[in-house]
């Protein structure tokens, strides 16, 4: 059969309108996400965002595999019901390093883009461990077995590794370690080295003692120190509002 | 809608005209009119979109809409005017818009007066209360529970403020302070340097003045811990008992109770083992600072609504 460039030709052959079709639905992918690759402005300049440090990214696996994403959001939006509620809006800067991000528009239970800093470690624990015990009318489930389970620090190097490959700064080499010294000032810097991970993994959960138990590391103090961080990097006074608008 | 039924009930169906199979045929229902003609209105309304809002990337920017600015005054004063966009928009909302404006003029009331002022005030007070209940309930319900009043399960955890007793005082300054501030909220263990028989004996004094019966010879020997150095309660305690509030340290002789739970216990032992826990384990509780979260106006209320919640001083 001689091609013709028809609608009808499309029509009876399969293998031609999956690829036209797939063609069709990435053009608006396509025209909406590249850009954002090569725009300017897409991430605003500000000070004090890093990557997070081994025990943060420890949280943070453990946020994201006990779900906590599918009810709680981390991206406050710029109307004034969310700034009054939870805060300054979320900057795409501070989500740089996420990987997976956490944005979301679906919320079951409050956005967590500000948590950190707001309530004490205690409460976190206690909250973690039996939602229901501080606040009575909340249909959070129960975390207990985040005290109870031991926190596996071996395998943080691969992971740290991995986030490298995607382009979180990461240092193995001692020209990287140099680069996030002046990037992120040296105390930062160290937590950033892929080499001695595990050990700052260890050093800031003993430090910070989250989770009021020295004796033993337990995902609850991965978790909480997690927690602890999110929103308070970047310190917002230090900035006139119109500034985060030249981005946008 | 109703053409369509009538035409497929009958017998003259219109077919693309398309046959598979020899003789597998395709009815031919085309959209109805109106939604053809709003699906071409769409398109036209969005060619208008494209010129007046930020929309089409090129290089390494994008186009910001014509005739289509946001004014705005910066923290300097000075008035920017920018394209489009919801950040900007934002800023305008809060500087002039109709909520904010409304809220505005009261926050700058509630700005200017005193706490004095406010508290005699039934329109102010109005106005704090509502406000205040809502960031309370985004801010401090979460550890004092709603209203200020703990569940059951949180007792000891943090403290009660819809009581009558103030570990850090009760006027407008000291909760202005630690609301802005934070508290630390710490009692040394004594398990260590105390063994079993003394705890026992300091508990028995200590609910022996708030007016629980007690052992009296137990509690004897336990005035002297408590007031001597071997316990040294005095310091944060006073000798009366009464606490001190530089210190954050609980009123022992009233009735409310802020971490032992007594009120919960229903047998006398069971009321001497909570305050003995205490005393052996210590307190170390942590209230965050709010200064850097929210602002002075909401700090002004809050303390308004805290002071009103626990019968202030």
């Amino acid at each position: 059969m001689k091609f013709r460039f028809a609608h009808e030709s499309i029509e009876i052959n399969a293998g031609l309108l999956i690829a036209l079709t797939l063609v069709v639905i990435s053009i608006g992918g396509l025209v909406e996400i590249v850009p954002l690759f090569y725009i300017d402005e897409t991430i605003e300049e500000v000070e004090g965002v890093r990557p997070y440090t081994p025990l943060e990214q420890t949280g943070r696996d453990i946020y994201v595999r006990e779900g906590c994403y599918t009810c709680h959001s981390q991206m406050i939006r710029p109307f004034r019901d969310e700034l009054l509620r939870y805060g300054h809006y979320s900057l795409a800067a501070e989500s740089q390093y996420d990987h997976p991000f956490q944005w979301g528009s679906k919320r079951t239970g409050p956005d967590l883009a500000r948590v950190g800093e707001k309530y004490s470690n205690e409460w976190h624990v206690q909250h973690l461990e039996a939602p229901r015990s501080v606040v009575p009318g909340s249909i959070m489930p129960n975390y207990p077995w985040l005290s109870e389970t031991a926190l596996n620090t071996s395998d943080i190097e691969g992971k740290l590794r991995a986030l490298k490959m995607v382009g979180v700064p990461y240092s193995d080499t001692d020209e990287e370690y140099q680069a996030n010294v002046e990037r992120f000032g040296e105390d930062a810097a160290k937590m950033l080295d892929i080499h001695t991970a595990e050990e700052n993994l260890i050093a800031q959960a003993q430090a910070g003692n989250y989770d009021g138990d020295r004796s033993n590391l337990t995902e609850m103090d991965a978790i909480v120190a997690y927690l602890q961080l999110l929103g308070s990097l970047v310190d917002f006074s230090k900035y006139d509002e119109g500034y985060f608008a030249e981005f946008r | 809608m109703s053409d369509n039924n009538t035409q497929q009930q009958g017998n003259a169906v219109q077919t693309t005209g398309h046959a598979w199979d020899g003789d597998l045929q395709e009815f031919n229902n085309p959209l109805p009119r109106w939604w053809i003609w709003t699906f071409y209105a769409t398109i036209i309304f969005s060619l208008g979109y494209w010129i007046i809002y930020p929309t089409w990337p090129y290089a390494n920017t994008f186009t910001k809409g014509v005739g289509n600015t946001i004014t705005f005054q910066n923290d300097a004063g000075e008035e920017v005017t920018t394209h489009w966009n919801t950040r900007s928009l934002l800023i305008k909302d809060m500087q002039t818009g109709e909520e904010a404006t409304k809220q505005k003029a009261y926050l700058e009331k509630v700005n200017a007066a005193s706490y004095e002022e406010i508290l005699s005030d039934p329109d102010m007070m109005a106005f704090a209360n509502s406000m205040a209940k809502v960031v309370f309930a985004d801010n401090c319900a979460a550890c004092h529970g709603p209203g200020g009043d703990l569940p059951e399960q949180a007792f000891g955890l943090y403290p009660n403020i819809a009581d009558d007793a103030w570990l850090w005082g009760g006027t407008t300054a000291e909760i202005e302070q630690t609301i802005t501030h934070g508290r630390n909220g710490y009692m040394p263990a004594f398990g260590k340097n105390l063994d079993d028989e003394k705890l026992e004996q300091l508990a028995n004094y200590v609910l022996g003045i708030s007016g629980h019966s007690v052992e009296t010879d137990k509690a004897a020997a336990g005035e002297k811990i408590f007031q001597g150095q071997e316990g040294g309660c005095y310091y944060c305690h006073g000798a009366d008992g009464t606490g001190l509030k530089s210190q954050g340290a609980a009123n022992l002789t009233d009735a409310v109770w802020t971490v032992a739970n007594v009120p919960g216990a229903v047998k006398e032992e069971d009321k001497v083992a909570a305050v003995k826990r205490v005393i052996k384990n210590g307190v170390s509780r942590q209230m965050p600072l709010w200064k850097s979260r929210l602002g002075e106006e909401q700090i002004k209320l809050l303390t308004l609504y805290v002071h009103e919640l626990g019968g202030g001083k």
